[in-house]
């Protein structure tokens, strides 16, 4: 809420007060957080739908948990219910859907209002992003109770490190999800419909990440490629620290990092060039 | 245009240009193509890769050999081309249509409005997912060394068919209500979701799920119920219980795009 309000022009003689033009951060993100939040709250009947749309790794598990292969490889089913649980979770917490809302600002001409206000542009989408997580969040809890009644076998064991750890890892992947997807939406500036190119992504994603079996299962050459690639990381990596299965911790860690390292100037790069495009459109 | 032919006749030219309008309108988007040919390449090689892994140590998946299963995924890619072909381009546009109220114009054709709102667009892009799917339906079937006679290939061709027309009443049905829920886009992507439970053998879920597929949501009749007819393994029961689910899928769509229309108030009232 905003209670400082601008004065209002005084008939006294004394000078006209300048309103302070520092804004704290905080203040700022707390605006955004608010006010996306209410948005969010308005579409909770969608979001709702969205979240159950994302119930792939329970399906998974219902594969997985009576499959000879998995016995096969030695993983028994606590570890897949675990797994496959820890998953559905990620997948909730890392999807990111800013292509689809800057594409349609984009086309309908709400970009350029947005784009003359001194935040940059990411800040707005990212704000939207955590605003529709904390909407989802009643929602996936109770996902993960009816889970966990139907098989006890998957409540995580209690590692407050690991479960700490998890977090940490989940939103790193979530921004790092974010950070590749939006260094494809500025290619927006270039092109009105990037969003096929976001498919080419995703495809590779879906298989890679995790969500449709843990990597331990992969054979052997493609397992090393695929933990190099920066999928593992949006699923595998939280998903893995929560259901405290096996796990190389530091080298998942280091490629996270390294990715978010390459993708964050990537990012700021695509971003400036793409506004001085924008800007020599519209003049 | 006074055009005075009536039946069947006025509905095969009105598809005919229906389609070569919007054959025309995508063709503006060349470069499509090369993204959805690799984007289906690539769906397939993953959809592949995930079904070897339960098939890495020699086992079977819920009783199907590797071959067998490979006709499944077959199916179920095809189903998925055939929704971007002309599920997604027609019945999504629907969802949109009653939002902006250009739904009004669709009723005041003189023309049937549930086949206007089901066949208006075509969308080629999902073309090559359709053409992988069914050679990989034909890899399997080979490999697998399945040789199903003229009779059974004609049981197959229609249940293929009647799984076609289950999933098209599915998808229908779920975007008639948004005449009353406006905003039901999300509930095709759960939809989307559900399907992809075609791509493994039935009988790979525990009998819970099985039960839910076959008899609530009838996935098990889009993929693994042709699979069967196609491995010459089908039984009249089956046949008998798709075309009747078929049919009987068709008449609920229809029946509910009429009461929709009766409740339809426009956008603005």
């Amino acid at each position: 809420m905003n209670h400082q309000r601008s004065p209002a022009p005084e008939p006294t003689t004394r000078p006209l007060q300048r309103i302070p033009m520092r804004r704290s951060p905080l203040r700022i993100a707390r605006t955004l957080l608010v006010s996306q939040y209410a948005l969010m709250v308005e579409f909770r009947a969608e979001i709702v739908l969205w979240a159950l749309s994302g119930v792939m790794p329970l399906l998974m598990y219902a594969v997985w948990s009576g499959a000879p292969a998995g016995a096969a490889a030695g993983v028994n089913p606590q570890q897949f219910a675990r797994y496959f649980l820890a998953a559905l979770v990620a997948r909730q917490f890392t999807v990111v859907w800013v292509i689809y809302a800057f594409e349609e600002d984009n086309l309908l001409g709400r970009l350029s209002p947005l784009l003359l206000q001194p935040l940059p542009l990411a800040w707005r989408y990212w704000a939207a992003h955590l605003a529709e997580q904390a909407t989802r969040l009643p929602l996936v809890a109770a996902m993960v109770l009816l889970f966990v009644a139907a098989v006890p076998a998957a409540a995580p064991p209690l590692d407050p490190m690991r479960l700490l750890l998890a977090l940490l890892a989940l939103h790193l992947g979530f921004c790092l999800n974010f950070l590749m997807q939006y260094a494809i939406t500025m290619l927006c500036f270039w092109n009105e419909r990037v969003s096929a190119l976001e498919r080419l992504q995703a495809i590779p994603q879906l298989f890679l990440s995790g969500l449709l079996a843990p990597l331990e299962l992969f054979p052997e050459p493609l397992r090393a490629v695929a933990l190099h690639t920066p999928f593992p990381a949006i699923i595998y990596l939280p998903a893995q620290l929560a259901a405290g299965g096996p796990i190389a911790i530091g080298p998942a860690f280091l490629n996270l990092f390294g990715w978010l390292a390459l993708l964050l100037p990537l990012n700021l790069l695509l971003w400036r060039a793409g506004v001085r495009r924008y800007a020599a459109l519209g003049a | 245009m006074m055009d005075r032919r009536r039946g069947l006749g006025r509905y095969g030219l009105s598809l005919l240009r229906f389609w070569s309008v919007s054959l025309a309108a995508q063709m503006e988007y060349q470069l499509n193509l090369i993204i959805e040919v690799v984007a289906s390449i690539a769906t397939l090689a993953g959809g592949l890769f995930t079904l070897s892994l339960f098939y890495a140590h020699g086992q079977r998946l819920g009783g199907w050999s590797w071959e067998e299963a490979l006709v499944v995924l077959g199916l179920s890619t095809f189903l998925d081309g055939f929704s971007s072909t002309l599920l997604r381009p027609n019945l999504g546009e629907l969802v949109k249509q009653v939002q902006n109220g250009s739904l009004d114009f669709v009723l005041l054709k003189p023309i049937d409005s549930q086949f206007w709102v089901s066949l208006r667009n075509w969308s080629p892009w999902g073309m090559p997912e359709m053409a992988l799917g069914f050679g990989l339906v034909l890899v399997g079937l080979v490999r697998s060394g399945a040789r199903p006679g003229p009779g059974g290939v004609l049981a197959a061709l229609l249940l293929w068919a009647c799984g076609v027309a289950i999933l098209y009443s599915l998808w229908f049905i779920l975007a008639a209500t948004s005449i009353w829920f406006v905003k039901v886009w999300n509930a095709t992507e759960v939809l989307r979701s559900l399907v992809g439970v075609g791509r493994y053998p039935i009988s790979a879920y525990p009998p819970a799920l099985r039960l839910l597929f076959t008899a609530v949501v009838p996935i098990a009749f889009l993929t693994n119920v042709p699979a069967e007819a196609l491995l010459g393994r089908t039984t009249p029961f089956w046949c008998a219980a798709s075309a009747g689910l078929a049919l009987v899928a068709l008449i609920c769509s229809r029946l509910l795009w009429r009461m929709a229309l009766r409740h339809y108030t426009s956008a603005s009232s």
